[in-house]
């Protein structure tokens, strides 16, 4: 397998059959794991409690040792290499954080650069350049000690962490569930920009469906006994769940969780007839007839949407601006599916029209559209890194 | 009771008085101005009474964290240690001093081995919970980043166990310093001896009083300063 | 330093003599030793620790209940563990001797001041760890602050507040050692006045004492354990469930 994307420091992560068996216990912990991730992907490893998750991912950085089977880091088996030493070049994140109490935030961002040796002007520089890229000012936290920071001040500095020496692949384990649900949403869209822009291989461990299908490239959902069930990309899963398990686990909600990972661009838009005032109502019947929205749109000079025409607009030889209501909500091309559904839903609105970067009109979406474009097959899913709005 | 009356007819027993003195003190007072112009009576007494009670604080402590460190990592160590020094620490100090003596003699040694087995057992529980008390999540961080065992525990066991460790020796020497009182029964010097030949001589009582507490604070103190030099990020988060 | 091995055992086994056997004094004067005059000290150093012990609680335990169930005087509370702590028992008693005289009521009044920082500290640490929402949830249902303390907060506490009572009475009965220098006679009668009782006398003494002060911890050991309410028991042996301690200098020592 290649290494990661260009200019990044990616490796890819293969399981082997990966097996761990604890003695006394009928059942493994993981059974026979057997998933490659491509470099510069993120692997999420979904399920229920006690399906073995995190069990996995500890045994990437030898956290727990490896009953049968192997793990391959970049093509090396991890067995062959000493677990600190193999440590220092795996980021490690974990729920609790951790962060070190005793110690300032720089003095934590810099534990790893500090084992290898590097020395004290690097380190500086490099934990500025870390504090800044997870988003705090490296003047005004780097004294600090994590019993003054917030939660969510905290986690960062365990990204930034991890991130110190660049580690080619990352572990994080339910990193965000320790956070009130308002700022887990902004860690994890900014998460996404950062990996966006780094390109890390990671294991991302959740119990959370919706977590999943947000942050993974691909998902390896994990059942009771350590078996994986399924590993696929988050729109496969929706669409063609492999078993009953997944499909329970996945929820009853599935079509609803699919509007998440499309944006507005994605589906086929109905075409809608534009006019402008003063123009001939005979033209605007004819482009009437050929649109698949009954109902006139008017709009400006650069197309951009004003309303809906009433019946009264057309009435005579050129279209009045008489209004039936106003062209609201006006929905991007780059909007999220569920987020345009979601404001259909709450302005009343039957019909939103659609327009593109310059503002101007390409299409009208509504209800059925979305309907008739989740019941259907959906080409292209991007990846979750370009998903991050 | 009757005993203690005949002995006390003997001439012999429990109170003992100052042969030949006049005035204040044979009156029992507090006498001020007699105890500070014979300070010099009590300087030989305190300074003994430093020494015993330091050098088993000192001691205990050096073994006290070394046993902690070694139950630290080998756990099966815990129950019974822990046991142990529960039952040294009941047998009254007194006892252990006598019980001592025919081992190792009258004098300051029987009380140096007594009184270190006490610091050790007071502080060898503070480094066990001490050690306990480190965050699991850090010790999870620490292992997972890369630190080797002795790392982690020079890094971030001790470091974090220390407040609690420090608050186990400022306990052990304000108990030595007590308990130190009593050695004078198995020979040893100390002010228990000065207290127990004039019991009933308030200025004297007053006077070893005072310079045991005295003791006992500047030891407390000593540790305390040194605690908060060591521990910044405890200040930090009280702030 | 250490004697040779044969007379490290003649002396103990001297020592145990005195303890059963009756003998002539140094002097000649009086006959000392036998289980019926050690019998008749301990009698007397239980007798007064029991007196001290159970004043104290009487004393300790209701304040103790009252401001760990109303979380006040938090620094009072721990604080007088550790200045019970710091003061010496001889220095106290000497002080009591000195001012107060001798006597009885002096040596028990003094012992009781020495088992009350123990007691206090443990029943207002006992309270204060009972679990908030415990207490939140009796008063919702309508018990009244007395039937919280009594029904909920007092049996959660109960181990802990034990436990004081336990390291009291220990306390207790080591520094009711020392009392002859306040007149009265206990098994530190032989230890103090060794010229009259020798070497033997002295270490007798010391053994009983070990061994009965011991037995008198393993007791109250075994009464703590009854005392914990059953739900606890079991969860401690299992969990390993280490209680939290007031996390600080203020720490107090407590089994």
């Amino acid at each position: 397998m290649e290494a990661g994307p260009e200019g990044s420091s990616a490796e890819p992560l293969e399981f082997r059959d990966a097996t761990k068996r604890y003695p006394g216990s009928v059942t493994p912990a993981v059974n026979e794991l057997t998933l490659e991730v491509a470099a510069g992907e993120i692997c999420v490893l979904v399920g229920p409690s006690g399906c073995g998750k995190t069990t996995a991912m500890r045994m990437v950085n030898r956290m727990i040792d490896i009953t049968s089977g192997d793990i391959l880091l970049g093509g090396r088996s991890v067995k062959n290499r000493k677990p600190a030493e193999l440590r220092r070049h795996i980021g490690y994140v974990i729920q609790q954080i951790g962060l070190f109490p005793h110690r300032t935030i720089a003095d934590n961002v810099a534990t790893v650069p500090k084992l290898l040796g590097w020395d004290k002007h690097r380190i500086v520089k490099r934990v500025d350049e870390l504090l800044e890229l997870v988003g705090l000012d490296p003047h005004e936290m780097r004294g600090r000690y994590p019993t003054q920071l917030s939660g969510g001040q905290r986690q960062r500095v365990g990204v930034a962490r991890a991130l110190a020496v660049d580690p080619p692949v990352m572990l994080m384990d339910e990193p965000f569930g320790a956070i009130d649900p308002i700022n887990r949403e902004r860690l994890q869209n900014e998460f996404l920009r950062l990996q966006a822009e780094l390109r890390k291989t990671i294991i991302f461990v959740t119990h959370d469906i919706d977590e999943a299908i947000k942050m993974g490239d691909r998902i390896a959902i994990m059942q009771t006994g350590g078996k994986l069930a399924q590993y696929a990309p988050p729109a496969e899963l929706l669409m063609a769940p492999a078993n009953e398990f997944v499909e329970d686990f996945v929820g009853a909600d599935r079509a609803l969780k699919r509007l998440a990972l499309q944006r507005v661009r994605d589906i086929d838009l109905w075409s809608v007839a534009t006019c402008r005032v003063g123009e001939p109502v005979a033209e605007v019947r004819t482009r009437l007839e050929d649109a698949d929205l009954d109902f006139p749109l008017l709009v400006d000079e650069h197309l951009r949407p004003i309303g809906w025409l009433s019946e009264r607009a057309l009435t005579g030889e050129r279209v009045r601006e008489e209004l039936r209501s106003k062209a609201d909500p006006i929905v991007e091309l780059d909007d999220i599916l569920r987020d345009a559904l979601s404001d259909l839903l709450a302005r009343d609105s039957m019909y939103g029209p659609v327009v593109d970067a310059d503002g101007r009109t390409v299409g009208v979406l509504s209800i059925q559209v979305i309907s008739h474009a989740v019941g259907g097959a959906v080409a292209g899913v991007p990846s979750a890194a370009d998903r991050a709005p | 009771m009757s005993l203690a009356l005949t002995l006390i007819a003997q001439g012999g027993g429990f109170v003992r008085d100052r042969a030949g003195e006049s005035g204040c003190p044979g009156n029992n007072g507090v006498c001020l101005s007699w105890v500070l112009d014979h300070l010099d009576r009590y300087q030989t007494p305190f300074l003994e009474h430093v020494y015993i009670s330091v050098v088993p604080v000192v001691i205990g402590f050096a073994i006290a964290l070394s046993v902690g460190l070694l139950a630290h990592r080998q756990r099966w160590l815990i129950t019974p240690l822990t046991g142990l020094t529960s039952a040294l620490y009941t047998i009254p100090s007194i006892a252990a001093f006598l019980l001592l003596l025919p081992i190792t003699g009258r004098g300051n040694d029987t009380a140096i081995v007594a009184l270190t087995a006490y610091t050790l057992v007071i502080i060898f529980r503070n480094v066990i919970t001490g050690l306990a008390s480190v965050p699991k999540d850090a010790v999870d961080a620490a292992r997972g980043m890369g630190l080797t065992s002795r790392q982690l525990l020079f890094r971030v066991e001790l470091p974090l166990a220390l407040p609690e460790i420090l608050a186990g020796l400022r306990i052990a020497a304000a108990t030595t310093v007590g308990l130190a009182a009593f050695a004078y029964l198995a020979g040893a010097g100390g002010l228990g001896r000065n207290i127990d030949l004039n019991i009933t001589f308030k200025g004297n009582v007053l006077i070893c009083g005072v310079l045991l507490t005295l003791l006992a604070a500047a030891l407390d103190l000593t540790v305390l300063t040194f605690q908060r030099l060591v521990t910044p990020w405890r200040r930090a988060a009280s702030s | 330093m250490t004697l040779p091995l044969a007379s490290i055992l003649t002396t103990f086994r001297d020592a145990v003599t005195f303890i059963f056997e009756q003998r002539e004094s140094g002097a000649g004067t009086v006959r000392i030793g036998g289980l019926q005059e050690i019998g008749h000290l301990a009698g007397n150093q239980f007798a007064v620790s029991f007196l001290a012990l159970a004043v104290a609680i009487a004393v300790a335990v209701p304040i103790g209940l009252w401001l760990g169930h109303l979380g006040r005087a938090e620094f009072l509370a721990i604080g007088v563990a550790n200045i019970g702590r710091a003061v010496p028992a001889l220095a106290l008693i000497a002080f009591f001797v000195a001012f107060l005289g001798t006597g009885f009521a002096n040596i028990t009044f003094a012992l009781t001041l020495l088992a009350i920082p123990p007691i206090l500290t443990n029943t207002y640490v006992g309270m204060r760890q009972v679990d908030r929402e415990l207490v939140d949830a009796a008063r919702g249902q309508g018990l009244s602050e007395v039937q919280v303390i009594r029904q909920v907060e007092l049996p959660l506490a109960m181990a802990t507040i034990f436990g004081g009572v336990r390291l009291s009475a220990v306390t207790v009965l080591a520094t009711a050692i020392i009392a002859p220098l306040a007149g009265l006679d206990t098994l530190g009668s032989p230890i103090i006045s060794s010229e009259i009782y020798g070497e033997a006398g002295q270490i007798g003494a010391a053994i009983v004492v070990a061994v009965l002060t011991l037995i008198t911890d393993a007791g109250f050991a075994l009464v703590q354990r009854l005392v914990t309410p059953k739900g606890l028991r079991v969860a401690g042996r299992e969990g390993g469930q280490s209680r939290t301690w007031p996390m600080s200098t203020r720490r107090v020592q407590l089994r």
